[in-house]
């Protein structure tokens, strides 16, 4: 099917193919990275679990689990909003499906072959950048930017006057991850060393979280929510309050991710000072979403995507709460570097944006293959073996990291932190096992609902039909 | 254009976006730029060599164009011995050289003049290649009342030249410090185990924080961010046993029970140090019986070939001091 559009002329390929494309890969990645998950905690549970095969080392597959849930899960399911929303807020056709197939096809190949050799061992060495730059050059021209391209010429052609709020987003984000993306890996390409280095590691990963993941998970809540309730957004005002104190606020405090390391100290308290104003975008956000909620809040229990959605929302409270804290150097000298610091990892991929997305794709993939979800009941397994399997997650991990941050500061010998950890290791392969298979459910539920979904009629949005099974 | 409606938006996000990038980017790398090296900076690259991460020149990250780290007890070009034994840094030919020599700015002020005037390390080339020393002034470093160490070209200053101190030195006297930091980026030692101690209580189990000038020239810094092993940049004051990393490499559990690391007997390679082929499945088995209770003891680790991967790991481990 995809290949057979590939080499189509632009006009032929039925709207939306992209996006149905970005979809299903999205969903496919999703389970590669939990899988891959899943199997790395199992090690860190049971040290003894495959053991002696270089490939299977938790030390080659650790990075492989965190690109493949960003660059696959998270990033594809962003371009399936995208391909499908922008286009749909701008009363128009996407610019380019063909380019959309491009990108989808060579984002497949280009994350597959990076992973694989990472897999390997061929590594910058750099965290969240650990691709060689070889393969960064890649990734910025077959999946950064087409992706902008295709959005930014679907904005520009749109039909409608203004520019709603999501489309800020999916704009401002698209260009500033080719930014971030190129800047944050300027160390590979003329071999910056030392301290510059270390730095500009975490100026990228601090931007592409804070850039890129975070606003693009909020703009699907700011359409799907008034989509799917019918209600219109709460505030506009309060929209561009978020938008502007994003740019201005979360581009700020890359520092604050190395407030141990010998940065200079205006930097770090700069950084810092930054970080706890995240509160305002996150503060606007989660307002906005939950006010435009009024009145519609059975939805919050009858319909899936608005459960997603507004589930991600609300998880972003703690997140915020934690972001906007824990780099304060009163609470960091104590989080810092522990399982804390993975639990909240976690609570941004797996607990805020997972839900936005897999709202996203939701209703996405339903409205463009205009066909209703073919099983409520595997979509509520999927919602609850999700968000039970992430809580475990989440809450053994902070228990586990406030074990070794006094382990830490009362001077504890390391392996007696070890032995403490153990039984939430144990919980944490327990809850990421769960988010696996949930995956699968959900990727039997979406292809079930290709296949065998009812039909939605024309003019029709898909939660205006009821559930079948 | 549509957007003309958004004149005023766009540009006011140029302005805040640039604004950020200035104060992020622009006015760090200033500060960042005059950081002096201190001699752990200088060890740490001398030691380290061009880039641990991939490169073109080791794809596969097997530890290729690294240098070498030698201990010299005899003058290699006269045969005398030397008063006090010194650690040099050789780069046979062919070999990447540094950043802080290929950049000297690289190094900070006073070390940078000191290494190019008195150590004539401008002289130094990849096609000849070259052997470096780190020797210390009277002059004491600004920020911290630390000697100020400087890099010699000892190719140049000295006459010694790789091969000649390659040739005088035994196998036990060569460190693969270079290749070992490969495998440690490569093998993903640095997603449990930090560089980096923390300023806060941290220090007085792990040792000294490092200071501004302990990553000059180092690439990756791979100081880690997600400890759930011990923080190893002093590992080697605590624990310099070779035996022991042998044994704790092979398989954890061996010399402490609880322990959660991987066993990293893949490093071996195929033979053993006197060329026998190392049975895996068979000592895996014994251990399990061992485990089990049927055996008494656990079976013997073999001992590493001179060229494993192991050795290298483990030399660069130790090295951390």
């Amino acid at each position: 099917m995809l290949l057979k559009y590939l080499f189509a002329k632009n006009e032929n390929i039925p709207a939306g193919s992209a996006a149905v494309f970005f979809g299903f890969s999205s969903i496919i990645w999703f389970m590669i990275g939990t899988g891959l998950g899943s199997f790395n905690a199992a090690k860190l549970a049971f040290p003894d679990f495959v053991t002696g095969v270089e490939m299977f080392a938790f030390g080659h597959m650790r990075q492989v689990h965190v690109l493949a849930v960003i660059f696959g899960w998270i990033s594809m399911a962003f371009a399936m909003a995208m391909m499908y929303i922008t286009p749909v807020l701008g009363n128009t056709r996407l610019w380019s499906e063909k380019l959309g197939l491009w990108n989808c096809f060579m984002w497949n190949v280009a994350l597959s072959l990076g992973l694989t050799l990472m897999w390997t061992g061929i590594t910058s060495g750099r965290e969240y950048s650990d691709f060689p730059w070889p393969l960064d050059l890649a990734v910025a021209a077959f999946i950064t930017i087409p992706l902008a391209v295709n959005v930014w010429m679907t904005i520009l052609k749109r039909r409608t006057q203004g520019i709603y709020t999501t489309n800020w987003f999916f704009a401002a984000s698209t260009f500033m991850l080719i930014i971030v993306f190129l800047v944050g890996n300027l160390p590979e390409y003329f071999h910056l060393t030392g301290l510059t280095e270390a730095y500009m590691t975490w100026w990228f990963a601090h931007n592409v979280l804070g850039l890129w993941i975070t606003p693009v998970a909020a703009a699907i809540a700011y359409y799907v929510i008034p989509k799917v309730t019918g209600n219109p957004l709460y505030s506009h005002r309060i929209g561009h309050l978020h938008f502007w104190s994003i740019v201005v606020f979360y581009s700020t405090p890359a520092a604050h991710h190395l407030m141990s390391a010998p940065l200079p100290e205006w930097l770090k308290s700069f950084a810092s000072v930054e970080g706890v104003l995240i509160l305002v975008p996150a503060i606007a956000f989660v307002s906005n979403i939950l006010l435009t909620m009024q009145g519609k809040w059975n939805m919050f229990v009858e319909n899936l995507e608005v459960r997603f959605t507004v589930v991600g929302v609300l998880l972003a409270i703690p997140l915020n709460m934690q972001g906007g804290f824990q780099q304060t150097r009163s609470i960091n000298w104590y989080v810092h570097g522990t399982a804390w610091m993975v639990a909240h990892a976690h609570l941004a991929l797996l607990g805020f944006s997972t839900f936005l997305e897999a709202a996203a794709v939701y209703l996405g993939l339903q409205t463009l293959m205009k066909r209703k979800l073919y099983s409520l009941t595997l979509g509520n397994l999927h919602f609850w073996l999700l968000l039970i399997g992430f809580s475990i997650y989440w809450i053994s991990m902070t228990m586990a990291g406030l074990i070794q941050g006094a382990g830490k500061i009362y001077e504890v010998p390391y392996i007696d932190v070890v032995i403490a950890e153990h039984p939430y290791m144990i919980a944490r392969w327990l809850g990421g096992t769960m988010v696996f298979s949930s995956t699968i459910i959900w990727l039997f539920n979406m292809w079930m609902t290709a296949r065998a979904g009812t039909e939605v009629p024309v003019g029709r949005m898909p939660h205006e039909l009821a559930y079948e099974r | 254009m549509r957007f003309r409606e958004y004149k005023f938006g766009s540009r006011a996000f140029g302005a805040a976006f640039g604004l950020s990038m200035s104060i992020t980017l622009l006015f760090p790398s200033f500060d960042l730029a005059a950081s002096v090296s201190s001699e752990a900076g200088l060890e740490k690259q001398l030691a380290s060599g061009w880039d641990s991460g991939w490169q073109i020149k080791d794809f596969f990250l097997e530890g290729k164009n690294k240098p070498l780290k030698v201990l010299v007890k005899k003058d290699p070009k006269t045969g005398e011995p030397l008063q006090q034994p010194v650690y040099a840094y050789v780069y046979p030919a062919g070999i990447s050289l540094p950043n802080g020599v290929t950049h000297t700015a690289n190094l900070g002020r006073g070390v940078e003049e000191m290494s190019v005037n008195e150590g004539r390390i401008k002289e130094a080339r990849v096609e000849n290649g070259a052997v470096f020393l780190i020797e210390k002034t009277d002059k004491l470093l600004t920020f911290e009342d630390k000697p100020l160490a400087y890099m010699v070209n000892a190719t140049a200053t000295k006459g010694w030249t790789p091969d000649d101190v390659l040739k005088q030195a035994a196998d036990t006297d060569v460190f693969h410090v270079g290749a070992g930091k490969t495998m440690f980026v490569r093998e993903g030692c640095w997603w449990c185990h930090t560089l980096l101690p923390e300023q806060t209580q941290d220090w007085q189990v792990f040792g000294a924080p490092p200071m501004l000038g302990d990553f000059n020239g180092e690439s990756p810094t791979a100081f880690g961010s997600d400890r759930k092993g011990p923080d190893l940049l002093h590992v080697g004051s605590r624990n310099a046993s070779r035996e022991w990393m042998m044994l704790h490499f092979f398989n954890p559990r061996l010399v402490q029970p609880h322990s959660i690391m991987p066993r990293f007997d893949y490093l071996w390679g195929e033979k053993d140090a006197d060329g026998k082929t190392i049975d895996y499945a068979k000592w895996r088995q014994e251990y399990d019986e061992y485990r089990e209770g049927k055996l008494v003891s656990a079976p013997d680790v073999p001992m590493y070939a001179k060229d494993s991967e192991i050795r290298k790991l483990i030399d660069f481990i130790v090295n951390l001091k």
